[in-house]
């Protein structure tokens, strides 16, 4: 009997469809990762699976029996545990009531017996391998033994299926080991487990089973060592050329290697994330960054933005050094960023698309502060007219526009300010296929035009056509470079495959 | 991430803080009582009069007066959310006691609790049922209770008094081994307290509603019964300080409290509890109650006869208190980052 | 790094709209409601003094809601605006000496001050708004106790006639208030410094990357605050020809806050409304001043007062979401 069993779930959010019939199963005393490029639909599955979300269409079943979620602590309750990237206890508990937070061993008055709780709680730790003293508070504890904590808690609630959610995300190796051979334990004990993590390695030193999602479908699953690096990342990504259709991205001659020098970052570092990268973008020049997931690819464009603390490093652009660490200087610079993350960083949602666009800008459309309509309405509607936004007025709020919309009217905030270096992190992402092509010779043009563009995409295709450059990272480290007639699909996936393996 | 940073990581179990850690979380904790302390000596010093007998007992008289609401306080700021009404709620106590202490002391005891128990139970439903910030609900509350108090007084004309001969008055005039009634009840109270807070599932629930309100709820916690619960124990505690307060006075003295609910959180906030939740201590709250009337006993001292300087003293103390505690935490946060070898979890500006 | 931020989207979208109907346009139906009512059951409503008296009693709450608006559009919250009218009344009667105007610019300073205060502390040492300014709610009435004491005087000429005095029929109390809003319609309709507090209290973190320097405008936005609730304490104080810092301003903020949220200014930050506030200034007094003119009792009136904020705010921010 399987531990967990979903069959054809669909969910999809304001029209975008993320989940196309996914099956998943489970099996008791297994590890079984599930792996994919973001937006591929991972995170929409495991919260569907732990009552976070709802899908639409599609049954689970637990240990054979069907089962439905409204509710995380339902999910709880029936024996499934979620362990999250980031720690959902306590901090200011002790380890010991932190496990067993809500089911405390009691004494005769209806008292927590301390004695008892610590004690039972150091079993639990015992059994698992975990050195720590129980009594501590948790808060001071590494991360490594917090995410053991949970995994403890998720033993005691005596759980059938456990689901870790990139635990690995921000610990030490050793912290990983110690937390793998817990993972190990609790297998042997028959428990289901669910492993998340964006470090391919770990993938063929912890699981037994592996699911690969692309695109909200499944396109692979089974047995973990059937499946060898290259092709686990090739169908991943998805190589099939057909399936993604042709980017708008024209092949450009990029001969003229004699352009102007626009934006160099030089030993740029970044505590822990980035370690001394150096990035040059001529005038009229695509560079590509390539990378898997957690490699340090969006860090880049955001120590070169400003928005990400670094330790080291020169930023210039056209000669002139930028200060670093500071937004409004590298926005004055000439350096404008397109983030990844188009709801957290980027949208204002309450606001409308004419404001939206402004927001960059502020000082130029104003006198005095107070805003100049003219100037306003004929930049929007300017912009508006070029990138062909679908709105109903500029007045409209934000929030009622489609991702793809959206994006362009993020990319049009930009543009207003005229940067001579645009870093676009993920432009494509979540929007449908025909914006996507607008994005993308959008992209072109702006570079034809003279631009210097840094362009960052989890398609390999998407980089392919539109780089001409393409720096391969690994770790927070460039690992490959790749440049004119080097910059091909098979050449890139190899890149991404082999490039800096230790 | 396993790349640059230094190979010796600590081992999984170890998670030694720095000396400056130590010493940050320490100030932040205890704090309080180490100024309580060195006030005392001091004053001991500089005020002959200041450590007799006489003047402590009567500064613990005066501590136990308002400790009860601290304590209440207390606990619904480990939840992260606050109670601005317990200053009303406690002169609406002080007035239902004084009234009602004409029918005998059973009476005199229970209307004030249960009154102001059932006014804390609705502002506490209103705040778990919906999402309206419980400042603006208890604000509101204060002046429900207020009205209340106004509406059984004759609009305010009225002060009832405590029968002379009511057994009433001997609740807060009465001693046993040398401390006033008072000071036990509130012993009592704080004791019970600490055991809530440490030897009840309850306690750990009410921080992590306030540390963690997602991990409260995905861990199943009772999130809606326990903010539930300490709201309307806000309003027993309230209910119950102010009814000592007119067995002291042997009335129900209206204007009473007005404030009250700021000297309290000054008090909480300064004993080392966090106003964000999710931390704190109960003993913290009485060393904070107990510090700002040595305080005030020290303002009059130096003349400065005008009650409301107290006042000043409280925002003071709440603005430097809070002040402390970012840089604190500030420092810990750092050193902790450090510890781990450069993970950066800067605290986010603004 | 953050893969998965847990920003689970709203499928209910359709049961919004009747909520969002009742937050942006309920205040004016009640508002309409309550004047088709109190026109038929209460003597003397539709009369021209009564306007204006019901004007007068709006102007300084409208006043204080203006910069309380401003600071929740930021999604951050003003406690102080009560004691810092005090403030203001108190200090006021110590410089009528010099004239009116120095008095009352006196009395403005130091709520400007107060806000620069309260600023600093939110934005450049990261205090919760709430923290902050609950501080000076508590500091800055007994401040205004120890310097304003007991009830004072305030027989100035000049500030009798601000508090009483009108032009062609209009007191000068409405009068600045209605120069207040359309000043701050102004800023924040047709200025950056509009564009930038809706931005910041959207997506503080999408306005920094835009290069919004969030701590002056943060700065500002309690500065104005403070401003405001200064001015609207020297009003009070004139209008009453005494400046009494025990009761001046008692409560105001949760007045100011239920006028703003009522207005359907949402708590969460984003959006400003000034009409609104507005609205919601005149809903709150026509509610007390309703039950004023039919004799219900003080103690009644601040029961019901409790009553109608808490449901209308409920009205406005809905169920909490499990």
């Amino acid at each position: 009997m399987l531990a967990l069993a979903a069959r054809g779930l669909n969910k999809s959010f304001s029209g975008v469809h993320v989940l196309h019939d996914v099956d998943f199963s489970l099996r008791p005393g297994t590890i079984h990762t599930i792996v994919g490029e973001n937006g591929a639909g991972k995170s929409t599955l495991i919260k569907s699976l732990t009552g976070v979300y709802q899908a639409e269409t599609g049954s689970i079943e637990l240990a054979g029996a069907e089962v439905r979620f409204n509710h995380p602590s339902q999910a709880q309750d029936a024996g499934v545990s979620t362990v999250y990237q980031e720690v959902n206890l306590v901090p200011l508990l002790s380890v010991a009531r932190n496990i067993f937070l809500g089911r405390e061993p009691r004494n005769r008055l209806g008292l927590i017996d301390l004695r008892a709780l610590n004690r039972r709680a150091a079993e639990v730790v015992r059994d698992l391998g975990i050195d720590v003293d129980v009594t501590a508070e948790l808060g001071v504890l590494g991360l490594g033994v917090q995410q053991m904590i949970a995994l403890a808690r998720a033993v005691t609630t005596e759980a059938r299926v456990v689901i870790m959610d990139e635990p690995t995300s921000s610990l030490e190796r050793r912290e990983v080991e110690v937390l793998f051979s817990v993972a190990r334990r609790l297998r042997d004990q028959g428990v289901g487990i669910v492993f998340i993590s964006h470090r391919l390695d770990e993938l063929w030193e912890l699981c037994d089973e592996v699911t690969i999602l692309r695109d909200g479908r499944v396109v692979h699953t089974g047995p973990m060592h059937e499946l060898d690096r290259r092709s686990l990342i090739s169908a991943m990504l998805g190589r099939d050329i057909a399936e993604h259709g042709v980017t708008s991205f024209t092949e450009s001659d990029s001969s003229e290697t004699a352009a102007e020098v626009v934006l160099e970052a030089k030993d740029l570092s970044a505590p822990g994330r980035l370690h001394s990268v150096d990035v040059t973008v001529r005038e009229g020049e695509i560079v590509g960054l390539a990378g898997l997931l957690g490699s340090g690819r969006s860090e880049i464009v955001k120590a070169i933005y400003g928005g990400l603390e670094t330790s080291s490093g020169q930023i210039t652009v056209e000669g002139r050094t930028v200060r670093r660490g500071s937004v409004p200087a590298a926005l004055r610079a000439g350096i404008a960023l397109l983030s990844e993350d188009r709801k957290a960083e980027g949208i204002v949602p309450e606001l409308s698309v004419r404001d939206n666009i402004i927001l960059g800008i502020l000082p130029r459309v104003s006198n005095a502060g107070v805003l100049s309509n003219r100037r306003i309405d004929e930049l929007v509607e300017q912009w508006i007219r070029r990138l062909g936004i679908k709105v109903s007025s500029s007045t409209q709020l934000l929030s009622e526009l489609s991702g793809g919309n959206q994006q362009k009217m993020l990319i049009a905030r930009w543009l207003c300010t005229e940067p001579s270096a645009f870093l676009l992190d993920e432009p494509t992402r979540g929007i449908d296929v025909g914006a996507k092509q607008e994005v993308q010779a959008l992209i072109d043009e702006l570079a034809e035009k003279g631009m210097a563009v840094v362009l960052i995409s989890s398609e390999t295709e998407e980089l392919v056509a539109g780089s001409d450059t393409i720096l391969v990272l690994r770790d927070g480290e460039i690992s490959e470079v790749l440049t004119d007639d080097q910059v091909d699909n098979a050449r890139l996936l190899s890149a991404l495959v082999d490039g800096g393996q230790r | 991430m396993t790349t640059a940073s230094t190979a010796e990581a600590a081992p999984a179990g170890a998670g030694t803080r720095t000396r400056v850690e130590k010493l940050a979380r320490l100030t932040q904790r205890n704090g309080a009582l180490v100024i309580l302390l060195g006030l005392i000596l001091v004053s001991s010093f500089a005020f002959p009069s200041f450590a007799s007998v006489g003047n402590l007992s009567q500064i613990a008289l005066q501590a136990a007066f308002l400790a009860p609401l601290a304590l209440g306080l207390t606990f619904v700021i480990f939840t992260g959310g606050i109670d601005l009404s317990v200053g009303s709620v406690f002169a609406l106590g002080g007035v239902l006691a004084a009234w009602a202490s004409q029918y005998g002391f059973l009476t005199a005891v229970l209307v004030p609790l249960i009154v102001c128990t059932l006014i804390g139970l609705v502002q506490g439903a209103i705040v778990a049922f919906t999402s309206i910030p419980s400042f603006i609900v208890t604000l509101a509350g204060l002046l429900f209770a207020r009205g209340l108090l106004l509406a059984l007084t004759e609009e305010g004309s009225e002060t009832y008094k405590v029968p002379a001969d009511a057994a009433f008055l001997e609740l807060s005039r009465g001693s046993f081994l040398g401390l006033g009634f008072p000071v036990w009840i509130v012993i009592v109270l704080f004791a019970v307290g600490v055991l809530v807070l440490h030897r009840t599932s309850y306690g750990s629930t009410l921080l992590a509603i306030g540390g963690q309100p997602d991990a409260a709820r995905l861990m199943g916690l009772p999130v809606l019964r326990s903010t539930l619960i300490v709201f309307a124990v806000s309003g027993t505690m309230a209910g119950s300080a102010g009814a000592l307060t007119a067995s002291y006075t042997a009335s129900g003295v209206t204007t009473l409290g007005v404030g009250l609910e700021l000297t309290a959180i000054a008090a909480v906030v300064l004993g080392g509890t966090l106003l964000t939740g999710g931390a704190g201590t109960v003993v913290g709250s009485l060393v904070g109650v107990v510090l700002l009337q040595v305080v005030a006993n020290l303002i009059n001292r130096m003349g400065l006869t005008n009650s409301n300087w107290q006042a000043v003293v409280n925002g003071a103390v709440l603005l430097v208190v809070a002040v402390a505690q970012v840089l604190l935490s500030r420092v810990q946060a750092k050193e902790r980052a450090r510890r781990r070898g450069g993970e950066a979890d800067a605290p986010e500006p603004g | 790094m953050k893969a998965a931020p847990t920003t689970a989207s709203v499928p209910g979208k359709r049961s919004m709209t009747v909520r969002a109907w009742i937050a942006n346009y309920g205040v004016y139906v009640a508002l309409a409601l309550l004047v088709v009512i109190n026109a038929i059951i209460t003597p003397h409503f539709l009369t021209v003094d009564n306007f204006r008296l019901q004007l007068i009693q709006t102007a300084p709450v409208l006043i204080v809601a203006l910069g309380m608006a401003m600071v929740i559009g930021t999604k951050g919250i003003d406690l102080s605006v009560g004691s810092v009218m005090a403030l203001s009344a108190a200090i006021m009667p110590l410089y009528i000496g010099y004239g009116t105007v120095p008095a009352i610019l006196v009395g403005i300073l130091a709520g400007g001050l107060s806000g620069l205060m309260i600023g600093v502390l939110v934005s450049y040492f990261g205090i919760q708004p709430i923290v902050a300014t609950l501080a000076v709610l508590i500091g800055g009435r007994g401040l205004a106790n120890v310097i304003g004491g007991e009830i004072k005087n305030l027989s100035d000429p000049g500030l009798a006639a601000l508090g009483s005095g009108s032009v062609l029929g209009i007191p000068y109390s409405v009068l600045s208030a209605v120069i207040l809003v359309l000043i701050v319609a102004f800023l924040m309709r047709r200025t950056t410094f509009g564009i930038m507090v809706e931005a910041i209290g959207g997506n503080k973190l999408a306005a920094e990357l835009a290069g919004i320097r969030i701590r002056t405008v943060l700065v500002s936005v309690y500065v104005l605050s403070g401003l405001l609730a200064a001015f609207a304490g020297v009003l009070v104080a004139a209008r009453s020809q005494a400046s009494d810092p025990r009761t001046l301003g008692l409560l105001m903020e949760l007045s100011a806050i239920a006028a703003v949220v009522i207005g359907g200014t949402s708590l969460a930050g984003g959006k400003v409304r000034i009409l609104g506030t507005v609205g919601g200034a005149l809903l709150m007094q026509l509610i007390v001043s309703t039950l004023v003119s039919h004799n219900i009792p003080d103690s009644v009136s601040q029961m019901v007062q409790a009553v109608v904020i808490v449901v209308a705010v409920a009205l406005q921010v809905g169920r909490r979401k499990t």
